[in-house]
């Protein structure tokens, strides 16, 4: 049996969007630009795929810009926001428990001159409002902050930041990092008062390679990539159609009809699974379960175990999940994310990530706890002193 | 125009009646290594020379970075051929070549001439005399400087004839072939790599043998000493790599056996599976890295300890040598790059946290008694083991 678990690093790209590429590739390979007939249609499809995608977040088409996926709209987003404002000040905001996608555009600020003030979190890794708050002053620009933490599943509390900063300054960029909440949150982005939202296709089972930027009317952002001015001149390049048409498709078909059903079933799933895992000995859940928290993510710790050697035992019996931290004998790559929750020392080396998707079944997930009552025990008498 | 490569060797020369098997072993390594390089070239000797020609266009830098490393090359002279068309056609293209390799036209020289076909009718020192001077005539701002030239232009006579005036090093060494086959213990670090490229260096084939432990080790660290088991053939040729599931044997050890003499008990399990896959493959020796007193299981007792399962030669070509010194080799070879990518060998796993420096043979051997059982679990190991060609593909005719 095989069991993947790993869909917050990526999905199975989906038998439609596989079909529609497949036919934008082989038939209607038009560039946009072109002004003749095949361009034109190119061009269709981009539009339509807009259309898709603003109606899943409530906006208008044309506050979707393609990109090449998460990083490159965080990039956009952060990068391009900060250069437009940074006549108004200096200083931007953050939460400490940001993807690397997010952290390392404020990093590289950082050394551009700007202050940043990264926010902490409590033990469930939600950002304090309190110092949100206490951060903003005149300087303030931008603040970020994700909507679902990648590594635990955490839900922020974006709306509520949103408010905050907005009613502060309505002239701060407020920039969400919705990668790992699209497709599993409704996310009217009128309500969250964001200014920009990035989204990663193939977190929804669209291809690698495609995302996008949600900029809302009016917003100032810096191209970051310049060219022959393609999407408004926001980021040239030929546009990926054939992989928007499919990230189009794929955003519609994670909002369709029977959205709020899929959900329910993957929180059933998640309930039943952290249960599972609790039942055995040594195993903690990392942050909140239930409604809380995202319905996808699980972050388990298991005590005596290093989360590298228990994955790849998993992967001997076709059950692939991801360790919580990159690491190796010299542990470089401790989680920043888990260290700020307080995930104990001996236990950051020993945490993984199971994280589902709608196709993810009962089955799966009852193999997966089998095999880790069998393997757990044999793994812990080895463990290195 | 460049149209060929003389390459020159040196210590095979000076071999007796064995000398055609170093040359035709040089000659086979020399294709092998030419082999998908644009330039369709034919290799073949003649007196004590091997000369690469080109049939087609080639890059010049690529054919070079190729035969540096051919271990058993001094010399790698790129050369111009003509015919021979007679003494004043000889002159026009020697100063036309001249003038293509040094266009500033400016430096001192010197002509060595060199008959190999004796029925030329000048001989070699007529012919310095003769060229110099018609050199000299066509470019004026030359001089001859007999003692220390800044160009030597030499001239070889034989079927054809030869032009050359640059000689860039090879590798030296010994063609890999010439010298028989050994078992290279290979991990995934930066010494081993090193050490099957210095013993391939003396003409040794070799095949390699890698400790894999599942789930401890992942497949990436697998897949780096595949990679790296591809970069050392691109000096020593094709190499077999023996995968070799270590994982039953570990346990065994972790379980029974006291934790500071891990590493030794572990070592001497390796030495022992590599030399039995070493005489099934006619290897007559190992290939380690251990360098005196680098890590705990490398001081001398410990390599006592070790060395005591072998019957084979155990080869240690780095054991005098600094890390700093290995790692410029690996530099220099282009593993580094390679072995410091951050993937666990079973090497490093299970490490205590003080182990033993100077382990006793017969305690050694005493607690090694208590993994009853371990003969089956060593017996699986070799029997199971996965064998991986690594290196250029080359059809079996070529």
């Amino acid at each position: 049996m095989e069991a993947y678990l790993d869909n917050s690093a990526t999905t199975r790209v989906s038998e439609p969007v596989i079909d529609l590429v497949v036919k934008l590739m082989r038939e209607d390979y038009g560039n946009p630009s072109s002004k003749h007939l095949k361009g034109f249609q190119a061009e269709q499809y981009l539009r339509r795929a807009s259309e898709q995608i603003a109606a899943t977040l409530k906006c208008s088409p044309k506050e979707i810009l393609f990109t090449s996926g998460g990083t490159e709209s965080n990039n956009t987003a952060i990068i391009g926001g900060a250069q437009a404002a940074s006549r108004r000040g200096k200083h931007v905001i953050v939460s400490s428990v940001e993807h690397s996608s997010v952290k390392e555009p404020f990093r590289a600020l950082e050394q551009r001159g700007y202050k940043v003030t990264w926010l902490p979190v409590d033990k469930n890794g939600i950002v304090d409002l309190e110092a949100l708050k206490s951060a903003l002053d005149d300087e303030t620009i931008l603040v970020s902050c994700m909507a679902v933490n990648n590594e635990m599943g955490a839900v922020e509390p974006i709306e509520e930041i949103g408010r905050i900063v907005k009613d502060f300054n309505p002239e701060i960029l407020y920039h969400v990092d919705a990668i790992q909440a699209y497709g599993k949150f409704r996310l009217p982005v009128h309500r969250i008062h964001c200014d920009t939202l990035s989204v990663s296709g193939h977190k929804i089972h669209a291809p690698k390679g495609t995302g996008f930027l949600y900029i809302a009317k009016g917003t100032k952002i810096s191209p970051i990539i310049y060219g022959g001015g393609q999407q408004g001149g926001m980021r040239s390049g030929t546009e990926n159609v054939p992989g928007y048409a499919g990230l189009g498709l794929a955003a519609q078909l994670a909002y369709g009809s029977d959205f709020d059903a899929k959900i329910d079933r993957l929180y059933a799933l998640k309930e039943q699974f952290t249960a599972d895992l609790r039942s055995l000995d040594g195993v903690t859940i990392n942050g909140k379960t239930g409604r809380e928290s995202a319905p996808h993510i699980v972050s388990a710790s298991f005590e005596g175990v290093r989360a590298e050697v228990l994955l790849h035992a998993l992967e001997e019996r076709g059950i692939y999940v991801s360790s919580g931290s990159a690491c190796s004998s010299n542990r470089p790559g401790l989680s920043s994310t888990l260290q700020a929750i307080g995930v104990p020392g001996p236990l950051l080396d020993s945490t993984l990530r199971f994280s589902f998707c709608f196709e993810t079944t009962r089955e799966e997930l009852d193999y997966c706890i089998q095999t880790l009552r069998e393997l757990l025990p044999k793994l812990r008498l080895f463990t290195r002193h | 125009m460049i149209t060929a490569f003389l390459i020159k060797y040196g210590e095979i020369g000076i071999k007796g009646n064995n000398r055609y098997i170093f040359e035709d072993a040089l000659v086979r390594q020399i294709r092998h290594a030419l082999y998908g390089i644009d330039g369709g070239f034919k290799v073949h000797k003649e007196s004590g020379r091997i000369y690469a020609t080109a049939t087609e266009a080639f890059d010049s830098d690529e054919v070079i970075e190729a035969l540096k490393k051919v271990f058993g090359i001094v010399w790698i002279c790129p050369v111009e051929e003509i015919d021979d068309n007679g003494f004043d056609d000889l002159s026009e293209h020697c100063i036309r070549f001249l003038k293509e390799s040094y266009p500033e036209e400016n430096f001192s020289f010197k002509v060595q001439a060199r008959r190999g076909r004796k029925n030329y009718p000048m001989d070699s020192m007529e012919i310095n005399a003769q060229l110099g001077g018609r050199i000299l005539d066509a470019m004026p701002q030359t001089r001859v400087d007999v003692h220390n030239p800044e160009v030597l232009l030499r001239v070889e006579i034989r079927g054809k004839i030869y032009m050359y005036c640059k000689e860039i090093p090879g590798p030296g060494g010994m063609p890999v072939g010439t010298a028989g086959k050994a078992m290279l213990l290979l991990s995934g670090g930066i010494d081993s790599p090193v050490a099957g490229y210095m013993i391939s260096k003396r003409g040794v084939q070799i095949e390699a043998t890698y400790f894999h432990a599942p789930p401890y080790t992942s497949e990436r660290a697998k897949q780096k000493v595949v990679d790296l088991a591809d970069e050392v053939s691109a000096y020593a040729g094709p190499i077999r790599l023996h995968i070799v599931n270590f994982t039953d044997i570990q346990m065994a050890i972790y379980q029974k056996c006291p934790h500071d003499e891990l590493t030794i008990i572990m070592r001497r399990f390796m030495m022992q599976i590599a030399e039995e896959i070493a005489r099934k493959n006619d290897c007559l020796g190992l290939i380690t890295g251990e360098s005196i007193g680098q890590v705990a299981s490398q001081t001398m007792p410990s390599l006592l300890c070790t060395n005591a399962v072998c019957t084979l030669p155990v080869y240690r070509p780095l054991i005098g040598m600094d890390k700093q010194e290995i790692i410029n080799i690996s530099e220099k070879i282009g593993t580094y790059d390679t072995s410091i990518e951050p993937y666990e060998d079973c090497c490093t796993i299970f490490v205590a946290k003080h182990p033993v420096t100077k382990p006793l043979l017969h305690v050694i051997e005493r607690d090694e008694k208590k993994l009853d059982g371990i003969e089956e679990l060593v017996k699986k190991a070799v029997d199971t083991e996965e064998i991986i060609s690594c290196g250029k593909k080359i059809p079996e005719v070529y």
